[in-house]
């Protein structure tokens, strides 16, 4: 799956239920209960650790050394080339970081706002809301490689419905919207968009039922109006979501690769960091150090809000 | 939770007041009611294009579409795209293969995560929390970031042919489902310890002075009280894995053991110069998850915001 996904807020409430001290000891179990539970430990973190934890270790590792990917005692060390490479010489490094920051921005001042308003505006006393929800949340159950055909049949440039509708068809002026560098990311977005702002409006939704409403009728009392009570009130008080929902759109900036890969492979344009990494290792030629350099700059990227995110979640909860 | 709950039924009273003074306000305002139906109606209908113009032209037939175009209402609506795309495109093994993959992959991870989640939320030892943290982290990562040495990983293991008649564990459905699996064990695992952690250790604390032991507690009293969330998260994550485009992307090599949503990329090659056949087999794509969304929608949606509103 590509979605990224974090359950929301544990922050506020999930506290306090069972302070630790409360919790059983292990000290108290009997052998079996003990072996039972060692078991019921072991294997998730077994698995984890194999395939999640290991292999990213590896990726630091490798970027490190020169191998083509077939005998493990053909690894040896490389020192720094791999990133020297990757900042000095590579053609597409700064591109796809550009792309990924545009595709940052981009949600970040269009997709989540976006989503933000549907919400606000389906809080309220809306005739037909499921309806509404129902629509704008549909293309979060489609997976973004659909997305990306789906998206096909509008910007194609002979066939596509958005040529049709600027009377740009059969012209020469039809834009390939998807295969014209100058403008295939922001088509992209678009597209991407179409099911960010529904995902970020469910969070919303619900972030907006936890608000006491008391606080908006004080509010209103004290003769703040829609808009005032909404940004002083409202929205500081979802702080847990704002939270939760500002590390999705940056992890899910970072994780997009699905919809430029179904496009064209991520190239001309479309270039993003988790593309780099994959070129390298499905390409003939399999430079695995290389492809690793890529893999650990996104992942020192992905722990700033993956840390913010955590910090947050764990120390207001467990101290 | 109890405390929040009986604030919100407390509310609910004035709540309604509040409600019926808003109206009144707004209906005293008049004009403040239909731009926000006028701004929700136009958002929906170009919410709802890029679906809608797919059908629509999945329905007509290509010789119509080249006489008058695609935007256009002349000529005549059949189902032959979805009859050529379903017989030409290899469906039938293309969604073999994503239920193949999808269900062992749920299953597991379920299974898996509520274990660690009782383990860590229903007792407290050494090194609970940190655990806990690193599964957490762990879902959270891009998934390139650990592509190419899981790939290796699978290529060096050595298979006996019965097992796999690659050799390796490259090209294997098992192999996507271990990757599917240890990639979501994360997330289900923080969301089900949440979820665990607000049921009463009186509960427990009974169960054991009658003897129970940890595997029954886990199977027989907590895991029974978790049905509400691990059904959530049950439809979630069918949807989660239908739609992952990554593991068989990297893992699989034979086209013909692709699940459906990785093997768009195939069906978009072949159906190329047809946008009727492409319409045509996305929707048909489609439709899986929306059975699923339409008819299991809350349980998607409780998924997605476990844990903010539980209790």
């Amino acid at each position: 799956m590509s979605a990224p996904l974090v359950a929301l807020g544990d922050t506020e409430a999930g506290s306090g239920v069972n302070p630790p001290a409360r919790r059983r000891r292990l000290r108290q179990l009997t052998t079996r209960d003990r072996i039972v539970l060692g078991v019921m430990i072991a294997i998730p973190t077994l698995i984890q650790a194999v395939l999640v934890w290991i292999p990213t270790l590896a990726s630091i590792g490798l970027s490190f050394a020169k191998w083509d990917g077939l005998a493990l005692s053909d690894i040896h060390g490389n020192g720094l080339v791999n990133y020297k490479f990757v900042f000095e010489q590579s053609p597409q490094f700064w591109p796809a970081v550009l792309h990924n920051v545009a595709w940052l921005a981009f949600l970040a001042v269009i997709g989540t706002p976006l989503g933000l308003l549907l919400a606000v505006l389906l809080d309220q006393k809306i005739r037909g809301t499921r309806i509404y929800q129902t629509i704008f949340f549909m293309p979060v159950m489609l997976s973004l490689a659909l997305i990306g055909i789906i998206w096909e049949l509008i910007y194609s440039p002979q066939n596509g419905l958005l040529d049709y509708l600027l009377g740009t068809h059969g012209t020469a002026h039809a834009i390939d919207w998807f295969g014209n560098s100058s403008v295939n990311l922001w088509a992209a977005l678009v597209a991407a968009t179409w099911r960010h702002a529904g995902y970020i409006m469910i969070l919303y939704l619900a972030g907006l039922k936890g608000v006491d409403p008391s606080l908006r009728e004080a509010s209103s009392l004290d003769g703040a109006n829609g808009r005032q009570t909404f940004f002083r009130v409202v929205f500081p008080a979802m702080a847990p979501t704002n939270v939760i929902i500002v590390v999705i759109t940056v992890i899910e900036s970072l994780r997009a690769f699905d919809i430029v890969y179904v496009i064209n492979h991520g190239t001309n344009g479309l270039e993003l960091l988790s593309v780099l990494v994959v070129q390298y290792l499905v390409g003939e030629t399999q430079v695995i150090g290389i492809g690793s350099a890529f893999a650990v700059v996104l992942l020192v990227i992905s722990l700033v809000p993956i840390v913010i995110y955590l910090s947050r979640t764990f120390s207001t909860k467990e101290r | 939770m109890t405390s929040t709950t009986s604030t919100a039924t407390a509310a609910r009273p004035k709540d309604e007041v509040r409600d019926r003074a808003l109206s009144r306000s707004r209906s005293k305002r008049g004009g403040t009611v239909w731009p926000t139906y006028l701004f929700l109606t136009v958002m929906a209908v170009i919410w709802l294009i890029p679906l809608l113009w797919a059908v629509y032209t999945s329905l007509r037939p290509k010789a119509d579409t080249d006489k008058y175009g695609y935007f256009s209402i002349a000529g005549h609506f059949d189902l032959g795209n979805y009859v050529q795309a379903w017989t030409q495109g290899g469906f039938i093994n293309y969604f073999g293969n994503s239920v193949l993959i999808t269900i062992p992959t749920v299953i597991l991870t379920l299974l898996f995560a509520s274990m660690m989640a009782f383990a860590v939320s229903r007792f407290s030892w050494r090194f609970n929390v940190t655990l806990l943290i690193m599964f957490t982290a762990g879902n959270l990562l891009p998934p390139q970031v650990l592509a190419t040495p899981l790939f290796e990983m699978f290529k060096l293991v050595q298979l006996p042919y019965w097992l796999s008649d690659s050799g390796t564990m490259l090209n294997q459905l098992y192999s996507v489902v271990a990757a599917n699996t240890a990639f979501q064990i994360g997330f289900c695992t923080f969301v089900l310890s949440n979820y665990m952690k607000a049921i009463p250790i009186e509960l427990s604390e009974a169960a054991r002075v009658d003897g129970a032991g940890v595997w029954t507690q886990y199977w027989g009293i907590i895991m029974p009280l978790t049905r509400p969330a691990l059904a959530a998260l049950g439809t979630l994550e069918v949807i989660f894995i239908y739609n992952d485009y990554f593991w068989p992307l990297i893992l699989i090599q034979s086209g013909n053991r692709l699940p459906i949503t990785t093997a768009i990329n195939n069906l978009q090659g072949e159906f190329l110069s047809n946008y009727n056949l492409l319409a045509a087999g996305a929707v048909i794509t489609v439709i899986p998850t929306l059975v699923i969304y339409l008819a299991l929608q809350r349980q998607f949606i409780a998924g997605l915001t476990l844990g903010a509103n539980k209790g």
